[in-house]
């Protein structure tokens, strides 16, 4: 008891290695689920599109391990892995991409619509930029009834050229309010390379134009997106300043399930060169050089979140069709 | 019980609903310091300050979605916008974000928010700022919407969609503002999604036609729709059950139009009580010109009105 005392009257940020491990296990899981979300799109039991996380894997994990349970997320519709980061169950995700009454939005949201509001993760929105505004409308909210959490908000680079950034990014700076402009730069909206459609390619430099705090951030390392994200979290609760993260990552995969994984707008090479900064490799074989984690170790790792992956596949297939007075449920509030 | 203008029956709606619930905040263009485009916040930013009447840029599209995210956490925000003619750029919150975010995550997040302000044409004011919108706002599932005519109502009916749980639309009469009526005092709440007969007296074009017509020796029942959506059917074919007939009436374009949508209800469940075709008048299908007569020629009139009904009552 006096030990555990002690303990709670002391909180301190977890151990480096236990931080580091469960970011670990949280981008392994983010990979195996949606490398299964991909079998399972392709062999029909996922519908609509299905925008996949992989390579983006350090920026959800890095983000959210710095932020508190009572703080919100808002995404765009390349939500999985963040809502998995942010500690909805898999078996709830897959089910939703599965269209299942068992899926966390009762399966009438799917892959672009994942909510728990349980969890403050609030959508899963799929009009390119069009939730930035609503991230800031959150952190109104919060300042309104001052409390202290912060708003995290995703979104692509394409987003940046859409008028609701701006409109959205001025206000938050105009009102001060409690949010973190998390753009995921993973250099392609859908197949225009940014360069392409972008007079300012380097996102960050947006943030002069409203006065706001802002850092280039390396998306495959989580460890500096951790530590981006609790400075950002930071200059949120003490006086509510937004910052705008410019994060550089990269996706592996199409844009979405239906497109190509290079071709017309980027080559197979320029694919297999970005492999290389894998966030997932990064992190374990940082692990192995601090003695903390060994082959076995990360077969073991592994082997645990395909089961949990599997297990939510499982769940997803026997799991029921919403009924069909659903249909017209929740159209309306009482 | 006091008679108000349109105007200040909104402004005690607002004043009311925000000293009730802590949480009812008014945001938009010129609510505050300038005390409101048509000075429907009046008095609001010295009584309730900064913090809840909210100035903003001219930004629709941002404010919109900035209430819609306000009400994700838990506010209820009353977004004004100086005209429904400028919302059109915030459409896609109101209609990507605002009707579909209860739905889309299976009823967890519900979305208590009012869209309001002036609609329809004014004098003069030329083919962008003189539309009315309420066809295609009446379209999407997951809104209300409303158009109060009367003080009583504009009072009443937004003081029901403040405390209602879901995105309602307000749509203002931008030539009522000035109108003045009876208003109850106090706790008077207009449900939403119920018509009323209205009785003569008031300026409204249908009211007008009405008088004209009892001067040729036809009575003409008046029904407000009051809200368009949801619409009270019922009160429509209790109106055409006495009359066998029936001529719709409204500010906007005919294609598509709100009157259609009334027509339907009428031929589907009263095509037996119907004595003849039911007519209907609306602006005409052109952008509103600026020069006066033609604009004139465009609007819906009560003579128009007179015109139709006679046709229906075959006495023309």
């Amino acid at each position: 008891m006096a030990t555990t005392a002690t303990r709670t009257a002391k909180p301190s940020a977890p151990p480096q290695t236990e931080l580091e491990r469960r970011m670990l296990r949280q981008m392994l899981l983010i990979r195996r689920f949606e490398e299964k979300a991909a079998e399972a799109y392709a062999l029909g039991k996922i519908g609509g599109f299905c925008h996949l996380y992989i390579g983006q894997e350090a920026v959800g994990v890095g983000s959210l391990a710095a932020l508190r349970a009572d703080d919100y997320v808002i995404s765009s519709y390349r939500e999985h892995g963040q809502a998995l980061a942010r500690g909805v169950p898999a078996n709830a995700v897959m089910a939703e991409l599965y269209g299942k009454a068992t899926g966390c939005s009762s399966g009438k949201g799917g892959s672009m619509h994942l909510f728990d509001a349980g969890r403050r993760f609030l959508g899963g929105h799929g009009i390119v930029g069009g939730h930035i505004p609503l991230a800031a409308g959150i952190g109104f909210a919060i300042r309104y009834k001052k409390g202290d959490q912060v708003c995290i908000c995703y979104f692509g680079e394409a987003a940046v050229n859409i008028g609701a950034f701006h409109e959205a990014l001025n206000m938050a700076s105009v009102y001060k309010l409690p949010v973190i402009f998390c753009c995921e730069n993973n250099r392609y909206g859908m197949g225009t390379a940014f360069e392409r459609v972008a007079a300012v390619t380097d996102v960050v430099e947006h943030a002069c134009s409203y006065d706001m705090a802002a850092e280039v951030v390396d998306g495959m390392d989580a460890l500096a997106v951790y530590a981006a994200t609790e400075r950002a979290a930071d200059r949120a609760r003490n006086g509510g300043h937004p910052t705008l993260l410019e994060v550089r990552t990269y996706r592996y995969m199409g844009h979405s399930m239906s497109d190509p994984l290079h071709g017309v707008y980027r080559t197979k090479e320029e694919v297999e060169e970005q492999r290389k900064r894998d966030p997932i490799s990064q992190l374990a074989l940082k692990l192995k050089q601090e003695g903390a984690l060994d082959d076995a170790a990360l077969e073991a790792l592994d082997a645990e979140v395909r089961a949990e992956t599997d297990e939510a596949t499982r769940f997803a297939e026997q799991s029921p069709d919403p009924d069909p007075a659903e249909l017209t449920t929740h159209v309306l509030a009482d | 019980m006091a008679t108000l203008t349109y105007r200040d029956a909104l402004n005690q709606a607002l004043r009311e609903e925000m000293q009730r619930d802590p949480n009812v905040f008014l945001m938009g263009e010129e609510v505050g310091v300038y005390q409101g485009a048509y000075k429907v916040s009046r008095g609001l930013l010295e009584e309730f300050g900064p913090q809840r009447i909210v100035d903003t840029p001219i930004a629709e599209l941002g404010f919109a979605g900035i209430g819609v995210g306000a009400a994700m956490a838990g506010l209820r925000p009353v977004i004004e916008f100086m005209t429904w003619n400028f919302a059109v750029l915030a459409l896609d919150q109101i209609v990507n974000s605002a009707a579909k975010i209860l739905y889309e995550s299976g009823g967890q997040v519900p979305i208590p928010i009012v869209f309001r302000g002036p609609n329809g044409a004014a004098l003069q004011l030329a083919a962008q700022h003189s539309q009315a919108w309420e066809s295609w706002l009446s379209h999407i599932p997951g809104l209300k919407v409303v158009a109060p005519a009367t003080p009583a109502d504009a009072k009443g009916l937004l003081k029901s969609a403040i405390r209602d749980n879901n995105p309602v639309i307000v749509l203002e009469g931008e030539m009522l503002y000035n109108i003045k009526g009876e208003v109850p005092e106090g706790e008077h709440i207009v449900p939403i999604g119920r018509a009323e007969v209205k009785r003569p007296g008031s300026v409204t074009v249908a009211l007008k036609a009405a008088e004209q017509l009892a001067g040729q020796g036809a009575s003409a029942e008046v029904l407000d729709l009051r809200s368009l959506r949801p619409l009270d059917e019922a009160a429509i074919l209790d109106s055409v059950a006495r009359t066998n007939r029936a001529v719709v009436v409204e500010e906007g374009w005919p294609h598509c139009g709100i009157g259609a949508q009334v027509v339907d209800v009428i031929q589907r469940d009263a095509f037996d009580q119907l004595d003849a075709p039911v007519l209907r008048v609306t602006q005409a299908d052109v952008p509103m010109p600026y020069n006066k007569q033609l604009e004139r020629l465009a609007k819906p009139s009560p003579e128009r009105v007179v015109a139709a009904a006679r046709r229906v009552l075959y006495l023309d």
